[in-house]
């Protein structure tokens, strides 16, 4: 296990570095997209448009802030992240489309988005569930807000980061899934339970 | 002061310490855990909790963006006046906490599909009645979160498999909930009465400090045996990998119908937030599970 600091713009070549296990810490841009924002991104792709900020190089966070507005400027109270399967569905499509190099989130991602962070180069950061103040206190400031119509979690929060982490790298680029590694272990590991426990 | 007035104030701030400040005994268990955990990347997650913890406490702020069902439990004594005022006390000091602590808004109507935005709806928050001797009311809120509710689990098991069949479903319980629960958990256990007894009994077993081991020896040997049982799931912390799936089995259980072998699982995450308050009738306050400064 090794430890990494990256700042933003991430290369393909760093990430290609990067094996399970290791823990990565985000400096630079951090984008929040959820369900909704992932959807309308590829949309948007398909149709031709700009999208509001250059993915190319970032980290897309799964994660519904909770925003406070103060001043003219906005103040992350929280921000601990969500469960990332709900987003498998897309997270293929914009790794490929928008060379976004990290995805954060809790509870892993599947086969999908594991193949195609192989293909072009990505790695998914696992953030501790629920570490919603620790999450906070590395974001340094919102640098804009983009679809805000989606609402306040599915809005895209562009986030200035230092040190964002840790991040333990869950699955890399190189077709290793620590959860899905983790789940086979476990069903191993059930039926020695059972014996220690006399049950059948 | 009059009662329902202290009864708000307390309420009040039972539920900011309970969502920015874990109990002694569960701090400590994650405590221990981090030092004897041998997975890197368990330690990594369960380093995270400590310091996110810490950060929360001193900086007054809820340690997870998800505060939780509000849940209360009231043992009222049975010499206690103006016990009716309770319920509406409770409600408001739900309603006060969402914006001064905040608590995030998670009461939706089900029917309209309407977050409330005070974190109060139809049966919430849920109050849990004792009537106990004295002329003391005592007060405790359990903040639950949703991701470890989603995996609480109830099954009417065969009475002829016993208890290798109460065993065999935590551990299916366990393993189905894999990472979602946000592990380490403490698992509250119940069996026998009726389906409902078993939960009910099951999530107030969450309450009990998991440093007190007990008092039914049988029971206190089946919680060690499950726990060792949970932790060689290799699950660990946040799914991650690890020795520490759970940190704590607590254990009850009801007389059952000699057809019937109820049992409940309840799952709570590392965040396992509880506060408690005995109110006295000359108005004297006494907070059990916090120090309160």
């Amino acid at each position: 296990m090794a430890i990494y600091r990256l700042t933003t713009p991430i290369s393909e070549l760093q990430i290609r570095k990067l094996k399970v296990n290791d823990v990565i810490y985000v400096t630079g841009t951090i984008v929040t997209a959820r369900d909704q924002a992932h959807k309308r991104a590829l949309q948007h792709h398909k149709e031709g448009k700009e999208l509001p900020i250059n993915l190319e190089g970032l980290a897309v966070f799964h994660c519904g802030p909770i925003v406070k507005k103060e001043d003219d400027g906005w103040i992350i109270v929280a921000a601990g992240p969500t469960t990332s399967t709900r987003m498998d569905i897309f997270e293929d499509e914009f790794i490929k489309n928008f060379k976004t190099r990290v995805v954060i989130g809790k509870g892993g991602m599947g086969n999908r988005t594991t193949e195609a962070m192989h293909r072009y180069g990505a790695v998914y950061g696992a953030f501790t569930g629920g570490a919603a103040v620790l999450a906070a206190k590395s974001i340094r400031a919102v640098k804009a807000v983009e679809w805000f119509d989606l609402g306040m979690p599915e809005a895209l929060w562009i986030l200035d980061a230092e040190d964002f982490g840790p991040l333990t790298i869950a699955i890399d680029s190189h077709n290793n899934n620590l959860f899905e590694d983790i789940k086979s272990r476990t069903r191993n590991n059930r039926k020695l339970i059972y014996e220690k426990l006399g049950i059948q | 002061m009059n009662f329902e007035q202290t009864t708000e104030m307390v309420a009040g701030k039972l539920l900011r310490l309970a969502v920015t400040e874990l109990p002694k005994d569960i701090k400590e268990a994650l405590q221990k855990a981090y030092q004897q955990e041998t997975s890197s990347a368990g330690k990594t997650q369960l380093k995270a909790i400590l310091d996110n913890i810490e950060l929360a406490e001193k900086t007054q702020t809820p340690m997870c963006q998800d505060t939780g069902t509000i849940i209360f439990y009231v043992k009222a004594g049975a010499e206690a006046k103006n016990l009716d005022k309770i319920p509406n006390a409770l409600r408001n000091a739900t309603k006060r906490a969402t914006t001064e602590v905040p608590l995030r808004p998670n009461a939706v109507d089900p029917l309209e599909l309407k977050n409330s935005g005070d974190n109060t709806g139809r049966n919430i928050p849920f109050i849990n009645w004792d009537i106990i001797p004295g002329d003391a009311v005592e007060i405790t809120v359990q903040p639950k979160g949703g991701g470890s509710e989603n995996v609480c689990a109830m099954g009417m098991l065969s009475p002829g498999e016993g208890i290798k069949g109460l065993k065999k479903f935590v551990i299916d319980s366990v393993i189905n909930a894999g990472s979602k629960p946000c592990p380490p958990n403490i698992l509250g256990i119940a069996f026998g009465g009726g389906a409902d007894i078993a939960l009910k009994l099951a999530k107030k077993a969450l309450l009990r400090p998991i440093n007190q081991p007990n008092q039914n020896l049988e029971l206190a040997k089946l919680e060690e045996e499950l726990l060792e049982a949970a932790n060689s799931t290799g699950i660990g912390p946040m799914g991650l990998g690890g020795k520490f799936t759970v940190i704590g089995v607590n254990v009850d259980y009801a007389a059952r119908h000699p057809a019937s072998y109820p049992a409940a699982v309840a799952f709570n995450c590392w965040a396992a937030r509880r506060a408690t308050a005995q109110i006295h009738p000359n108005g004297q306050v006494e907070y059990m599970t916090h120090d309160v400064r």
